[in-house]
């Protein structure tokens, strides 16, 4: 079945307690993050406390990834040397700005790989894209490397590039995170959109969830394990959704054993992107084995 | 020495607890024999129609307490009360020694009766100690053991003749010159005065005190006349905002919600969860937010219950007016809500302690209950639960009703973190037994749901799911283990410092004296 990725938990990596517990929550996958949670003077201890989360805790079924420190940080290398050896899903770089970042980010991993006899070209990577350079070069930063399987917008920091500050509904971001959804389709790569900060405001995270899913979004990034259960439901579809989705499907899978192309639903015709999005309204309640 | 049930070494023989100690040998085991205990008669003739004294000193006086005796009192009033300390103060003003003091419950607020203790004004306890009396006694610092009874174990100690209170201390937040008191009016309002009523009925001599002297009769009279001999007003008994919480709110600390929500999947996908379902929870982070979910259930399943007991929070006093419980059954009233609802909805009921949980009766509560949330500090790979001591051996804790609804419950769900910080609370053995394995039936935590095996009927009703991870409580033990490494055992000496009861009087545990850090 495909993976979901509808809610990616940041775990402070100087928080045991967060990093021993927060798949416990069941988020779809993990963020160990080493960069902002964690001040300058923490940095190392840091690292040892994920590297030895990732030897110890088992995961389960979430996909494990780790925000590594920016490119432009003396630390970026040494937390992939720390990390990459025992068997992570993927990397989460911040602050990505042009596809040459990612070639880098790209070479030292395989680097790492080789070092220590791992299959190489395994991790992924997820590029945050911060700043409105990032932003304008998204869809060159998710084709250039096969690595890359994600991108996703920035909140504070693309803020602060924008020179521009929070408003009440987000208006300054609605542009960048357009261009990014669009770039990530294009590029063939998941599209997860950023945190939602006010952790008791339920409500506000439901109504911006309910958009970005609406724009094509696949997930959020989450940074409170009470923020999941309301992220799942606004991505999980409803049982009108699915039953419909069926009715689809079964209708298209009749035709084509008919050998018939065109397929008519209640009255309406159905042609091939409607199926197409009947069945990935399937793999989204596992219902329907495959995906992209 | 002999060893109990539950695998304890109990001394035959425990200097200022009894000569012939009863061993635990298990939760029905022990049967009462003989009749309860009765206090003298008494007469009052029409010629007398005023029960009031003019201060604390003069009732004391009346009361004919001397040293050595046994006084008692109800913790209605929590954190708030100021009584016990007034008598206390009292008594030492007027040079009575010895005492043995019979509370409920004693909370922080009463850290003033260490000088008391200090002083030999106090000689021993017998109720639950936390706080800095705990620790005080758990390092040695009284001369007689503190013996902790369950809420039910109390009221049969009462009645069956166990223990002889001579004075009861009566917190009442209304009473009237003739001894009618309640909990229910009065700017020290606590609603129900259900520890209260064994006292009253079986204390030689009964002294009210009050802050709210009401025209006779007074309203919604929870203890009559009949039982009081005098009663006191002075300016204040408690200071409101230690007696009542606000609105008791659900906790937001997504570890709580997680565990609370595992334990509430486990109450749905039970056989109790069914029409007429009856449940208590603790007022606790985890057990209100099980409630919580347990209530989301009901509503979409459209169950009805039939009566929610034990502490009642405004959250239980929503389910009734919202139709989800027929009935409340009131001991103890937690917030300013219950406090209302309790003599405004007749739905609502005020319970004693005897009702609620007296094991030697013709019938409490907790054995109607279908399901119950509770706490603890420990729990080991037999169930055993131990809520008294902390990680460092100090008996800080009550029993409270811990024993008496896991005994009556037909599901009993214990819920707690694996760890708190980097101490675990599912271990090998636990350092004290409160409530013996044998009334747990599942034990909650983050990392899963582990079924007592003597419950085996239960494990074939329970589907494991992704709301429902199943486990067994050795998992629990090694995954705690792996992530916390091996704990230095408590020290301690040999010393007896407390005694656990159970609910029918036998020894369960007792507490040995910590060494001072």
């Amino acid at each position: 079945m495909m993976a979901l990725r509808r809610t990616m938990l940041y775990l402070p990596g100087n928080n045991p307690n967060m990093l021993m517990r927060g798949h416990l929550f069941k988020p779809d996958g993990v963020i160990l993050d080493l960069e902002d949670s964690v001040s300058l003077g923490e940095k190392e201890a840091a690292r040892t406390l994920v590297r030895e989360t990732l030897k110890n805790v088992d995961f389960g079924e979430c996909e494990v990834t780790v925000r590594i420190n920016g490119l432009d940080t003396p630390f970026w290398k040494r937390d992939l040397e720390e990390v990459i050896p025992w068997g992570i899903d993927g990397i989460r770089v911040p602050k990505v700005e042009t596809p040459q970042d990612v070639k880098l980010l790209d070479e030292a991993i395989s680097e790492i790989e080789n070092k220590h006899n791992l299959p190489e070209g395994k991790v992924q990577i997820t590029c945050l894209l911060e700043t409105a350079l990032g932003i304008w070069n998204a869809y060159h930063i998710a084709t250039a490397s096969k690595r890359v399987t994600a991108i996703c917008p920035g909140g504070e920091d693309l803020r602060a590039d924008l020179k521009t500050s929070r408003s009440e509904n987000s208006e300054e971001l609605v542009s960048p995170r357009r261009m990014v959804v669009l770039a990530a389709h294009a590029a063939k790569v998941d599209p997860l959109d950023t945190v939602f900060a006010d952790i008791t405001d339920d409500e506000g995270l439901r109504r911006e969830t309910q958009w970005v899913k609406q724009i094509g979004y696949q997930g959020k990034s989450v940074i409170h394990p009470n923020q999941i259960p309301i992220i799942h439901d606004v991505f999980t579809p409803t049982e009108k959704e699915i039953a419909q989705a069926q009715k689809i499907v079964q209708a298209a899978k009749e035709a084509a054993e008919k050998g018939l192309g065109a397929v008519s639903v209640d009255g309406k015709m159905v042609d091939r992107p409607v199926v197409k999005r009947a069945e990935y309204v399937l793999q989204r309640a596992g219902l329907l084995e495959g995906g992209e | 020495m002999a060893v109990n049930a539950v695998g304890r070494d109990i001394p035959s023989s425990i200097p200022g607890y009894k000569d012939d100690v009863v061993l635990f040998r298990g939760a029905t085991k022990r049967l009462p024999k003989g009749n309860r205990y009765g206090k003298k008669n008494r007469t009052t003739f029409f010629t007398k129609t005023d029960k009031t004294l003019p201060n604390i000193k003069a009732a004391i006086r009346e009361s004919g307490l001397q040293s050595g005796m046994t006084i008692s009192f109800h913790h209605h009033l929590r954190n708030g009360d100021y009584v016990v300390n007034m008598v206390l103060d009292a008594c030492a003003e007027m040079g009575i020694k010895d005492l043995v003091i019979f509370p409920t419950a004693l909370f922080g607020v009463h850290k003033h009766l260490t000088k008391h203790i200090q002083k030999g004004v106090i000689r021993q306890i017998q109720g639950s100690v936390n706080g800095p009396i705990g620790q005080l006694a758990s390092e040695g610092g009284m001369e007689l053991p503190v013996v902790l009874r369950s809420h039910g174990g109390r009221p049969r100690a009462v009645i069956s003749g166990d223990v002889k209170i001579d004075v009861a201390f009566i917190a009442a937040p209304t009473a009237d010159k003739y001894g009618n008191l309640t909990g229910a009016y009065g700017q020290s309002a606590c609603g129900s005065l259900g520890y209260a009523h064994t006292d009253a009925d079986y204390a030689e001599c009964v002294v009210a005190i009050t802050d709210n002297l009401v025209e006779y009769p007074a309203p919604y009279i929870q203890i009559p006349q009949t039982q009081v001999d005098y009663v006191v007003q002075v300016d204040k008994i408690g200071d409101p905002a230690g007696i009542v919480s606000g609105t008791t709110r659900v906790t937001r600390d997504p570890m709580r919600l997680l565990i609370a929500r595992y334990a509430a999947k486990l109450i749905e996908s039970s056989p109790y969860f069914k029409e007429g379902i009856s449940f208590q929870t603790g007022a606790g982070g985890i057990s209100l937010a099980a409630a919580a979910y347990v209530r989301d259930a009901m509503r979409k399943k459209g169950i009805k219950g039939s009566f929610g007991l034990g502490g009642i929070t405004s959250f239980f006093v929503d389910m009734l007016e919202e139709g989800l419980f027929r009935q409340l059954m009131d001991v103890q009233s937690f917030d300013l809500a219950a406090v209302e609802s309790i003599s405004r909805n007749a739905a609502h009921v005020e319970i004693s302690a005897d009702w609620y949980a007296n094991p030697w009766n013709a019938g409490c509560m907790v054995n109607m209950l279908d399901t119950v949330v509770l706490g603890a500090t420990e729990v080991d790979r037999d169930f055993n639960v131990n809520v008294n001591t902390e990680s460092d051996g100090a008996l800080l804790h009550g029993i409270g009703g811990h024993q008496d609804t896991a005994s009556g419950a037909k599901l009993t769900i214990i819920t707690t973190p694996l760890l708190r910080g980097r101490i675990p609370s599912v271990v090998d053995s636990v350092y004290t037994v409160t409530t013996p394995g044998e009334v747990v039936d599942a034990v909650v935590t983050e990392f899963g749901v582990a079924i007592n095996p003597r419950r085996q009927d239960l494990m074939d009703a329970i589907k494991p799911s992704k709301d429902l991870p199943l486990v067994t409580i050795d998992e629990l033990v090694e995954k705690a283990k792996k992530l916390a490494g091996d704990m230095a055992p408590i020290e301690h000496t040999d010393r007896i410092i407390g005694v656990i009861e159970y609910r029918d009087g036998s020894v369960i545990d007792v507490v040995r004296q910590i060494k001072k850090k």
